[in-house]
């Protein structure tokens, strides 16, 4: 098991455990007492640490090395799921998946940042960065998905999108933007749920939707902490504060009206219950689906496109139109 | 002496080249730094007169270079607001309160109606002098405000992108003024309204991975900076020196995502071809 650093009392009290319950295998000292307190101050300790966790702690837990992506989720909902590939323009990018799933019935397109286990595979999917021909993929199946009115569902969990010299060349930006044009318009209902990292520019480029959700220990920034602290404190060293600052939690952008909903975590994170996750995330995603089918394919573009003309905070002040003679 | 005054008078905003000579009469060229008068810059388009460089300029400066006379500015009761209580190494209402005193704006953003050869143009031009022409939620409703205007009065529409990126002290709203400003180009899009995107030095981030890349024509001045990620971010990555020309407005015509590059002194004739070429249909 993996610990962060603010996890550490959970530590000791999980090796008490483990040496309990060896005690427990190899003599005939009955030890179940023992292990239900020893569960019942683990409950407790988690309790106490996850009910007040910081900006930052968030972003430890939303890149935790044992947390469920994408692949998981939709492997886990879906009765049946073929992953479709490439672009069809120049390659497969392995940091973005996708592919149509059966849940409960109801075909759905599925498209997801995806992340890897170990180094291998972190290194074969990217980190979860993907490249233009990672967006341009996902638009294709969007647009299947539309020819063949089907919902879309994308899963959000990047460090943002690849900053490299051959993104730049093939035009990250373009594939980005093009992105959210189409996803503006798109026939279908689009589910968006940010399931770990939610880092810029990368993670909109599969996150406009009609509705969107975040899981309880994920963040949405425009920027990541780190890169935020190097440009405007000139250090990496303040990351807490640019996490604070940034007011990135899921409870913030509730607040801010910016996601439409918090999916709860098992307590502790996603990853101490993955299959009660998946659950939970199905329960979700199907209830939203079946909400936003009602609606027809000119409402629902109208309210998608309501919902992200409001969002902006600024002041006005009193009328006065600036007339400027020739000269 | 603020703009209003100065355009009243004739003469022509020059945020910029204040920055870069301070002494107020000679320009030193960044690319050539071969010395030149102000004067002789602005007659000559604000580029350098030896070596052809686009020196940087703001956007009632664009207005000036584009409309045929008489402009009316649209939008103007929108003002940035600090309502994240964002605090850095300053606070982001210091460094609004700072900015606006310094570039004499509102925002990183201004919008005006004129004509270009007798035909009616919106252009949204960026202003880099204010907090580095970064995008946040001003910049998003000016962009937002025009296509309805633009709709409802069925005029082309055209924005000038120089900017940074997105604005950090804006958090997530910032990010999401990509989201808004292309929702809101679909719109125009369906109207069959035609937006033509000018990218100028610099162009890049959230600016450049939503509406300036959205352009029914996407042109560009000569050399400017265009990009997704900075360079500085890119060569951390690769850890490698970046080719010569790499996100320069050449590289990109080059790969495909711009439809040409235009001289500032044959911009006007150019904007004037496109009202005549690709019109509201
Ligand atoms: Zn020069």
């Amino acid at each position: 098991m993996v610990f962060l650093d603010f996890e550490k009392p959970l530590e000791s009290l999980f090796e008490q455990l483990e040496k309990i319950k060896q005690v427990g295998e190899q003599g005939d000292i009955d030890v179940s007492s023992n292990i239900q307190e020893l569960e019942g101050k683990i409950k407790n300790v988690r309790k106490e640490i996850y009910s007040n966790l910081t900006g930052w702690q968030k972003v430890q837990l939303s890149r935790h090395p044992n947390r469920p992506y994408s692949l998981f989720y939709i492997n886990t909902i879906c009765k049946k799921f073929i992953e479709l590939h490439g672009d069809r323009y120049f390659k497969d990018d392995k940091a973005i998946v996708g592919g149509i799933g059966s849940l409960d019935g109801q075909n759905v397109m599925f498209i997801g940042h995806q992340k890897g286990v170990d180094t291998k595979s972190r290194q074969y999917r990217n980190f979860g960065m993907a490249n233009p021909e990672g967006y341009r993929k996902a638009l294709r199946l969007m647009k299947l998905a539309e020819k063949f009115e089907m919902p879309v569902v994308c899963l959000v969990d990047t460090p943002g999108a690849f900053p490299g010299l051959e993104a730049e060349e093939r035009g990250q930006a373009e594939a980005i933007a093009r992105n959210l044009m189409e996803m503006a318009q798109l026939k279908v209902p689009i589910v968006v749920v940010i399931i770990g990292e939610g880092a810029s520019g990368g993670a909109l480029g599969i996150g406009l939707g009609d509705q969107v959700f975040m899981m309880e220990n994920t963040w949405y920034s425009v920027i990541s902490p780190e890169s935020c602290s190097s440009i405007l404190w000139r250090s990496w060293d303040y990351k807490e504060q640019a996490a604070e600052a940034l007011k990135l939690t899921a409870d913030h952008m509730y607040d801010f009206g910016i996601v439409d909903g918090i999916i709860k975590e098992p307590l502790g994170g996603a990853h101490t219950a993955p299959d009660e996750m998946a659950k939970m995330l199905k329960r979700h995603i199907k209830k939203v689906i079946g909400e936003l089918s009602e609606l027809s394919v000119k409402d629902r573009i109208k309210m998608r496109i309501k919902k992200y003309e409001q969002i902006g905070k600024f002041s006005k002040k009193k009328k006065n139109v600036r007339v400027k003679q020739g000269s | 002496m603020g703009w209003f005054k100065r355009l009243k008078d004739g003469i022509v905003t020059k945020t910029s080249d204040k920055k870069e000579a301070p002494d107020g009469l000679w320009y030193k060229c960044k690319e050539c730094k071969e010395a030149t008068t102000i004067k002789e810059i602005t007659e000559n388009f604000h580029k350098c007169p030896k070596c052809n460089y686009h020196v940087r300029i703001g956007s009632y400066d664009y207005f000036d270079l584009i409309f045929d006379g008489k402009t009316e500015e649209l939008f103007t009761d929108l003002l940035p607001e600090d309502f994240l209580n964002f605090q850095d190494l300053k606070s982001y209402d210091e460094r609004i309160i700072a900015a606006q005193a310094k570039t004499e704006l509102d925002d990183a953003m201004s919008v005006a109606i004129g004509k270009v050869h007798k035909k009616p143009l919106v252009i949204a031009a960026m202003d880099f002098s204010f907090i580095g022409g970064s995008m946040g939620s001003v910049v998003g409703e000016k962009i937002s405000r025009s296509v309805d205007y633009c709709i409802k009065h069925r005029v082309p529409f055209m924005i000038i992108s120089k900017s940074g990126g997105a604005r950090m002290m804006e958090s997530a709203f910032s990010l999401m003024q990509m989201a808004k400003t292309s929702v809101k180009l679909s719109e125009l899009a369906k109207n069959q309204i035609p937006y033509y995107s000018f990218l100028t030095d610099p162009t890049t981030g959230g600016v450049t991975a939503s509406f300036a890349m959205l352009g029914d024509i996407n042109f560009a001045e000569p050399k400017a900076l265009i990009g997704f990620a900075g360079p500085r971010v890119i060569k951390e990555t690769i850890g490698k020196d970046l080719p010569e020309g790499f996100q320069t407005s050449e590289f990109l015509l080059d790969h495909g995502f711009l439809d040409f590059i235009v001289d500032r002194e044959g911009l006007k004739e150019k904007i004037g071809d496109l009202l005549t070429l690709l019109p509201a249909a």
